[in-house]
């Protein structure tokens, strides 16, 4: 596998605008004659296939929910990051490229995350122009907010709902394209394969959901901005549709995976509360702005919260890392909880909570500014649990929540595979081994709004593409394999529902490959997911039809891929014999339980490339070179 | 935990153009289930006994992608004010009820199978003109227009709209004035959409027109079953709105001296 990431060389702070000033153009005229297929309408999708389409390309556009509005990136609440510095707090791209950086425990690349930290000032802007109501200070300013990792206030949001108004605003730009003919959108339709000719990809199979139809869609370039793979573990916050189909059959064409053993576990969800339980739900982490975490100070204390004296309880986050306190990275603060649950101080059902207390707050602020600042966050906690936080202190417990790794891309966002551009959670690029708060917006629009649109425009005007329609072979075969693969499902007729797989096999990864992971844990999970995936195969119920709406005949598909993506999830946090964010090896650890990274061995990216059903996959590396910022020990006492 | 005995009765229909009937199944939940974890529990049993499960959408599941889409005793997104189905929890029901589950009605939003219903025609909605004209590209800096904190905050409100069509399926009319006027006000009240106030509105009312939606007679169901609890205020303010653009559009110049 040929890994060239294309960083430009020269000064940090100079290095997007040079590249950028050397990429090639496609003049106006000519991008009408290219087609590029983009696959999700997440802010990453959305905001690319609208960008690209305004630029003058055609775009096709796909989504598997009935609206692009739908995508996953609706529900994200807290906010997203800008190196604004209107605060006057001392922020700039140094800082914030520092802090995500470090955030990322080491693990990322220090050129994309510069440019990340560059561009993220425009993000606000473009949003802005959009209409999207961000929150305001009574003099009419941008209001903003802390998240974890920082310690200045960089985040900008609106409401409790800042993915959903972003990701309208995008929505809205792609939906004027739409009206005006410049994209052709495909909802309820889902991507199953890739195609590729003459080593380049040149489009993509996709299943209409509604009429079971198999469709083939040929173009010039296909992008995915198809979202995180979290629901490997059957119980996470990603929405139920969220999968890594898209991106794993990318990978069975060619296309190499990085560092798919990189995920983030977050502190702040509502736990689970029975094994019906479909997903989980996120607290969003803005609530550690004014929210205290406590356990218990004694083992098995079950007394009610309020009636625990505070000389009692346990404030551990403020006072194991008291420079940031309740602000502690997420993979720092989930690791902390799991810590004081293990040891017997979790509070609720099975003493599998910490308690989120916003008494301090209500008393300094009022119950009026903490209902401002988090009241559909709070309404959302007592519909779900029936408890009332303003008056008990929410449970929190970690859950999955976000995929740092994914399709290996270089600079220009494009992965090995000629043609093939990832953009957002999809890829692995910018958060290393741990994302920071409010940073995936601004990467899925940095890449949609700001990066991709240039460096796109480079792929197509430096290669000659053959003119390729749906007839050529390769799309034959790939739909072909597609129908086989679809009704291979409805053969089976065994005796297991897809849901109880997927369960099964989510509990299976959360045991051994979720917060804490050790050798031994790791080979017994590689031994049993080839076991029930032999189950899956030959004991699966699938009812109904392949040509008509069949919504147990989708997840078949999502969950086949993930059968097979959880080995290869586990292989890497096998071979990475380290610890660093949020993979953390129990061998691999300080004497005070802090990740212990080997830099010396694992300053790497891992990508990982198929080489066919019976074969393992190989590892491959892309060196990390730190050239501005000293390798060091994250420390956020 | 107390455990309830339901009896459920759910539409079924195989296809856009097959005949639909309800059908009933007996159900048991906890309290602590959510309304859509209960028919994952149904679903589940359907199939281990050879049966299709019912089809519904649904995707994030905590009240915000707009895709669960259920009439729950005759009440969009069902009894509890202000939540969406995904959001109900079985504690707002009691055992031994029987619930009866629909899918959205409306002429505009044909059923597709069972309680999945086409609501493409919200988004064609906003192609029409729910936007703001800004292309990718160098705009100024965020902080360079200031805007008045309530007026960011009144149209956050408007903005909160999910698009799940709920406003339509609670009206007699099948009118979807609450979800375009939520649209139209949230933009009318950001500087940034100024320059395109006119057009957007009457674009968006036409399209809402050629969607065949019904007209506001102010039966006011709409905001009722409205999960954000979108205010009905948002269709009087784009009346005026409506007026105003087309007093504006006779011949591009204001007639009405003093008009917002
Ligand atoms: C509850 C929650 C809260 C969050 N809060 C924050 C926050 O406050 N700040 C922050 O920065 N980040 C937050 N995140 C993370 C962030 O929301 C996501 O990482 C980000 O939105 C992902 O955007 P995306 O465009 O890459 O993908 P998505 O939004 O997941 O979109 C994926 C798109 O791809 C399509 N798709 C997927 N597979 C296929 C297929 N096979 N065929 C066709 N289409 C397909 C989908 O239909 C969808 O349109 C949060 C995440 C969660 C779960
Ligand atoms: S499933 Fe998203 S709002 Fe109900």
């Amino acid at each position: 596998m040929h890994l060239d990431a294309k960083l430009p060389a020269g000064p940090l702070d100079a290095k997007w605008a040079r590249h950028r000033a050397a990429l090639r153009l496609v003049s106006p005229a000519n991008k009408r004659k290219y087609h590029v297929i983009v696959v999700g309408s997440g802010l990453a999708g959305a905001s690319a296939a609208a960008s690209l389409a305004e630029l003058g390309y055609q775009v096709s556009c796909f989504c598997f929910q009935d609206s692009p509005r739908r995508a996953h990136s609706i529900a994200a609440q807290g906010g997203i990051n800008a190196a604004k510095n209107y605060q006057n707090d001392g922020d700039s791209a140094e800082r914030l490229f520092t802090d995500t950086i470090k955030g990322g425990d080491f693990r990322s690349r220090e050129a994309n995350v510069y440019r990340l930290s560059e561009v993220s000032v425009n993000i606000i802007d473009q949003c802005v122009a959009q209409g999207v109501p961000f929150a305001r200070e009574y003099g009419g300013m941008l209001a903003n907010r802390s998240f974890g990792g920082a310690q200045v206030s960089r985040t900008f949001y609106a409401r409790g709902q800042t993915g959903q108004q972003l990701l309208i605003g995008a929505y809205q730009a792609l939906e004027r394209q739409i009206g005006l003919g410049a994209v052709k959108m495909y909802e309820r339709h889902e991507m199953l394969d890739l195609v590729v000719v003459d080593g380049k990809a040149r489009g993509i199979v996709v299943r209409d959901l509604i009429t079971g139809e198999m469709s083939s869609h040929a173009g010039d370039a296909v992008v995915l901005g198809t979202g995180g793979y979290g629901n490997v573990f059957y119980l996470s916050t990603n929405a139920k549709g969220s999968n890594v189909t898209a991106a794993f059959r990318a990978y069975k064409r060619g296309a190499g995976f990085a560092n798919p053993c990189f995920t983030q576990i977050h502190p702040t969800c509502i736990p689970v509360s029975g094994d019906y339980q479909s997903k989980l739900t996120l607290m969003s982490e803005s609530l550690r702005n004014d929210g205290r975490v406590w356990v218990p100070l004694k083992q098995g204390d079950t007394r009610a919260p309020g009636d625990i004296p505070e000389a009692e309880r346990d404030y551990y986050l403020e006072r194991k890392y008291p420079s940031y306190g309740n602000l502690a990275p997420r993979d720092i603060s989930s690791r902390a909880a799991k810590e004081a649950c293990d040891d017997g101080r979790g509070v609720g059902p099975g003493g599998r909570g910490v308690y989120l207390d916003f008494a301090a707050a209500i008393a300094r602020l009022g119950e009026d500014t903490i209902r401002e600042r988090y009241g559909n966050l709070f309404d959302m906690y007592a519909q779900i649990t029936g408890e009332n936080p303003y008056k008990v202190p929410m449970r929190i417990y970690p859950a999955v929540h976000y995929t740092m790794g994914g399709l290996w891309v270089d600079y220009n966002l494009m992965s090995n595979l000629p043609g093939l551009h990832v953009i957002g959670e999809a890829n692995f690029s910018d958060h290393g081994a741990n994302r920071l708060g409010a940073s995936a917006l601004m990467q899925g629009l940095a890449d949609g709004y700001f990066v991709l649109p240039y460096t796109i425009g480079d792929y197509l005007a430096s290669n000659k593409l053959a003119p390729v329609d749906t007839s050529h072979d390769a799309f034959r075969v790939a739909e072909a394999e597609a129908k086989a693969a679809t009704d291979r499902f409805l053969a089976i007729n065994g005796t297991r529902t897809v849901d109880s797989f997927h369960r099964e096999l989510g509990q299976l990864m959360w045991e051994k490959c979720g917060m804490a992971r050790d050798r031994a844990g790791l080979e017994e999970a590689l031994r049993r997911i080839p076991e029930l995936r032999a189950e899956f195969w030959s004991n699966l119920k699938v009812l109904g039809t392949s040509d008509s709406l069949n919504q147990s005949l989708e997840k078949a598909g999502r969950v086949a891929d993930y059968m097979e993506f959880a080995e290869l999830m586990c292989r890497d946090a096998l071979e990475r014999e380290e610890s660093c964010g949020g993979h953390f090896r129990t061998e691999y650890q300080t004497a005070d339980g802090e990740a212990l990274r080997d830099d010396a061995h694992f300053a790497h990216v891992a990508v990982w490339g198929y080489e066919g059903p019976d074969a393992p996959p190989t590892r491959h590396r892309e060196e990390l070179e730190f050239e501005f910022i000293k390798l060091a020990t994250r420390s956020y006492k | 935990m107390s455990d309830m005995k339901l009896t459920l009765k759910v539409w079924r229909q195989a296809g856009p153009s097959a005949p639909g009937a309800f059908k009933s199944y007996p159900a048991s939940a906890n309290e602590h289930m959510s309304f859509l974890e209960m028919l994952d529990v149904v679903n589940e049993d359907l199939q281990e006994q050879g049966e299709e499960p019912i089809a519904f959408d649904h995707d994030c599941r905590e009240g915000i992608c707009g895709s669960c889409s259920l009439v729950i005793n005759g009440s969009p997104h069902g009894p509890k004010g202000g939540v969406t189905t995904c959001q109900l929890h079985m504690r707002s029901f009691k055992n031994g009820d029987e619930i009866v589950i629909e899918p959205w009605r409306a002429k505009s939003f044909p059923v597709l199978r069972d309680l999945v219903v086409d609501r493409s025609p919200l988004d064609r909605i906003i192609a029409a003109g729910g936007f703001i004209s800004v292309p990718t590209g160098a705009p100024p800096d965020g902080n360079a227009i200031p805007v008045a904190k309530e007026d960011s905050d009144r149209a956050m409100d408007a903005a909160a709209c999910i698009g799940c069509g709920a406003c339509v399926a609670a009206c007699p009319n099948a009118s979807a004035m609450l979800f375009t006027s939520a649209k139209v006000v949230h933009l009318s009240l950001m500087p940034q959409g100024q320059p395109e106030r006119n057009r957007r509105v009457l674009a968006m009312v036409n399209a809402m027109d050629e969607e065949g939606f019904g007209g506001c007679t102010n039966y006011g169901e709409c905001q009722a079953a409205c999960p954000k609890e979108i205010s009905v205020e948002n269709i009087a303010l784009m009346n005026r709105e409506f007026l105003r653009a087309t007093l504006h559009d006779r011949d591009g110049a204001p007639r009405v001296a003093g008009t917002m």
